[in-house]
């Protein structure tokens, strides 16, 4: 008998309808996800764990064989050093972190400045050419930093802006403005253009209706962008280690880079370091997370 | 309030779309005027174009005595009303009501009296401190209303304002409008594709299709005399049942059998199409008097009336209006008469209304 090619589909799917993850039983697949998840977070864990003991242990137990997890004696000495110099005056390394905020936050500010009129020109109005421009911003973060570092280093000695802030905060800046459009056009066009349309209709001028209307309902998709570029700005070593290289404009990638080597190296000062690096970018990614939420939610206007 | 004159006006988009080709309209003082037509029809645009929102690629609009083509939404002084409300969201009802206001720079005196004043024309007392998303719908619009009165603009515009509330709420909308039109003696120029809405609001309808006036008048000129198969076939529900017919002995002849009188002053030589309205035939006993044999094809029941589809040997069923108490079986044979007056003759080649 000729079975149909419907009933043949159809009696799949009834046969087992129970969902693959399930088949297995609830209690054996329990385990192996437990398993397999505290495996994971081992492997991810342990290399901050680490920094962490180390940060604050003293040097003999550092390099203590066999190694030491517990009962060390605990010491905040290489906090200290991080930022007291051995004299007592503002050791390097601080001076390290003071640049890379002062870099990280002008550079996200010129960003968002930039990037937020961008995105919203490219949101409402006819532009020329619109996607093709739009692709070419976006193609400027295709390539690796490195492959432009070498022009960008001959281009800024002509311009006399190796080794200054002001180079790296502009960088920083090229680097964060097509991210800056490409994400917060999307918040854009997320807000419906009536509001503005309704602004100008009672006497205010296209700016006004942006400023009034538009942009503090931007707020927390400029929030999360900010967020990502200010991240993206503190994090960057490859134009920092290229393009500075006094103490006094030294961001701190570098500077904790440069910590290592030499005859001895200090493991418990790199460690501190790490934490004290590591923990403002914690602290902005549970904003990000939290803006999201907010940018997410803004889609919800009702239209 | 004052008088709004658009004449030929043309849109092009930057991307190529002609969403207006040619369009004169001439909206007097105090009129609710109407704009009707299907979707993509240039209504929007405009009516953007009238609000300064978008720039014509040519033509004139003029308001009252000013030709606006250069100036800015801000200084036309018109309102506009959008289907989607456009309520600040984190303003209450009150300030979103008094933002226009401030815009002007107003005393604050005068402001809390005149966001009083269209609170109560528009009966938003209770909802003045909540905010738009505390707001149903409904709510929303009235407030939407109310923040288009406040300013006492020269003109009001609303595009499609009643599309996202339900069936119930919009008749109790439009009717409201309708009202405060009224009391207001405001001009208003209404855009909808519901022609229900356009034919118990307007004083006048202009119909568009693509981009071109195919009709302005009266909703009783629209309905009994559409000016082209489109408005013919676009106006009524159902809509008209257009009937080829040829002149022969000083009568209009359908296929099937089916005779009309004709209008006076029929051109000669042309193909011809007669627009009949489903109320203006009949459906009766197999063999009435003046009945062409016909069959029923199908049977909608309306409720307050029934409406029969029905095969007479046409090139096409025709649509009858019946009221309930006269039952007839799908399939069941019976008569069709023409009871109306004369109908509506359309040239098939210009598709325009010859007599
Ligand atoms: N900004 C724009 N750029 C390009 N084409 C557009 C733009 N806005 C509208 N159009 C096109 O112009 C035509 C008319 O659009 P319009 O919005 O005026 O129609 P409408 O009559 O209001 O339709 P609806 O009843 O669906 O609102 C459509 O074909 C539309 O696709
Ligand atoms: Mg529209």
């Amino acid at each position: 008998m000729a079975v149909s090619v419907d009933e043949a589909v159809s009696t799949g799917p009834a046969r087992d309808r129970t969902p693959p993850a399930r088949r297995f039983g609830g209690r054996g697949r329990s385990v192996l996800e437990v398993a397999l998840l505290t495996a994971l977070a081992v492997v991810m864990l342990f290399p901050v764990l680490w920094m962490i003991e180390t940060s604050i242990k003293e040097n003999r137990d550092v390099y203590a064989v066999p190694a030491e997890f517990f009962g060390f004696t605990v010491t905040m000495d290489h906090f200290k050093d991080v930022f007291v110099a051995p004299d007592g005056g503002r050791s390097d390394l601080s001076v390290a972190f003071l640049n890379s905020a002062v870099v990280a936050g002008v550079s996200t500010l010129l960003a968002t400045v930039l990037g937020v009129p961008a995105a919203w020109a490219y949101s409402r109005f006819a532009v020329r050419a619109k996607k093709d421009q739009l692709f070419f911003i976006l193609s400027t973060r295709f390539m690796p930093p490195v492959v432009v570092v070498i022009p960008i280093f001959l281009m800024y000695r002509q311009l006399g802006l190796i080794d200054s802030k002001l180079g790296l905060i502009l960088i920083y800046t090229a680097f964060n403005v097509p991210f800056t459009i490409w994400m917060m056009k999307g918040f854009v066009d997320e807000v419906p253009a009536e509001y503005e349309d309704a602004a100008m209709l009672d006497g205010y001028t296209r700016l006004q209706a942006f400023w009034r209307y538009t942009l503090p309902l931007l707020v927390p998709g400029i929030a999360a962008t900010a967020v990502f570029a200010l991240i993206f700005s503190w994090n960057e070593f490859v134009f920092a280690i290229f393009l500075t290289s006094s103490d006094d404009v030294r961001t701190a990638p570098p500077a904790i880079a440069g910590l290592i080597g030499g005859t001895t190296t200090d493991w418990g000062l790199v460690a501190a370091a790490s934490v004290v690096f590591a923990l403002p970018v914690l602290v902005f990614a549970y904003l990000v997370r939290k803006h999201l939420i907010a940018g997410v939610t803004l889609g919800a206007v009702r239209r | 309030m004052a008088d709004i004159e658009v004449k030929a006006l043309h849109k092009r988009y930057p991307d190529g779309t002609v969403a207006v080709d040619h369009v004169d309209l001439s909206i007097g003082d105090g009129e609710l005027f109407v704009m009707l037509g299907p979707s993509g029809c240039g209504k929007t645009t405009t009516l953007r174009a009238i609000a300064g929102l978008e720039r014509q690629t040519t033509g004139d609009i003029r308001i009252g005595d000013t030709l606006v083509n250069d100036l800015p939404p801000a200084e036309r002084d018109i309102a506009m009303v959008f289907q989607f409300y456009a309520l600040y969201p984190h303003l209450k009802t009150r300030d979103n009501l008094a933002f226009p206001l401030r815009a002007e720079g107003l005393p604050k005196a005068e402001v809390r009296e005149r966001v009083a004043e269209a609170a109560r024309l528009m009966r938003l007392g209770p909802l003045l401190d909540r905010r738009p998303r505390q707001l149903s719908g409904g709510e929303q619009q009235r407030v939407a209303l109310a923040r288009a009165l406040v300013r006492r603009p020269r003109a009001f515009l609303m595009d499609e304002p009643l599309t996202n509330l339900d069936a119930e709420l919009r008749a109790d909308m439009r009717t409201e409008i309708k009202h405060l039109q009224g009391e207001l003696g405001a001009t208003m120029v209404y855009v909808t594709h519901d022609q229900v809405e356009a034919m118990s609001l307007g004083h006048r309808i202009a119909i568009l299709n693509k981009g071109r006036v195919e009709q302005i008048g009266t909703p009783l000129e629209v309905y009994d005399r559409p000016a082209s198969l489109f408005c013919a076939a676009f106006i009524g529900s159902p809509p008209m049942n257009l009937i080829e017919v040829e002149v022969a002995d000083g009568k209009l002849r359908g296929q099937g059998g089916l005779v009309l009188t004709p209008p006076p002053g029929l051109p000669r030589d042309r193909h011809l199409v007669a627009g009949v309205r489903p109320e203006a035939l009949e459906v009766t006993e197999p063999g009435a008097e003046d009945s062409v044999p016909a069959r029923v094809v199908s049977v909608e029941w309306l409720g307050d009336e029934i409406i029969y589809v029905v095969d007479h040997g046409g090139q096409r069923d025709v649509r009858v209006r019946m009221p309930p108490t006269v039952r007839f079986a799908a399939d069941a044979r019976v008569g069709l008469r023409h009871t109306g007056g004369t109908p509506v003759v359309y040239d098939v080649s210009t598709e325009e209304l010859v007599a």
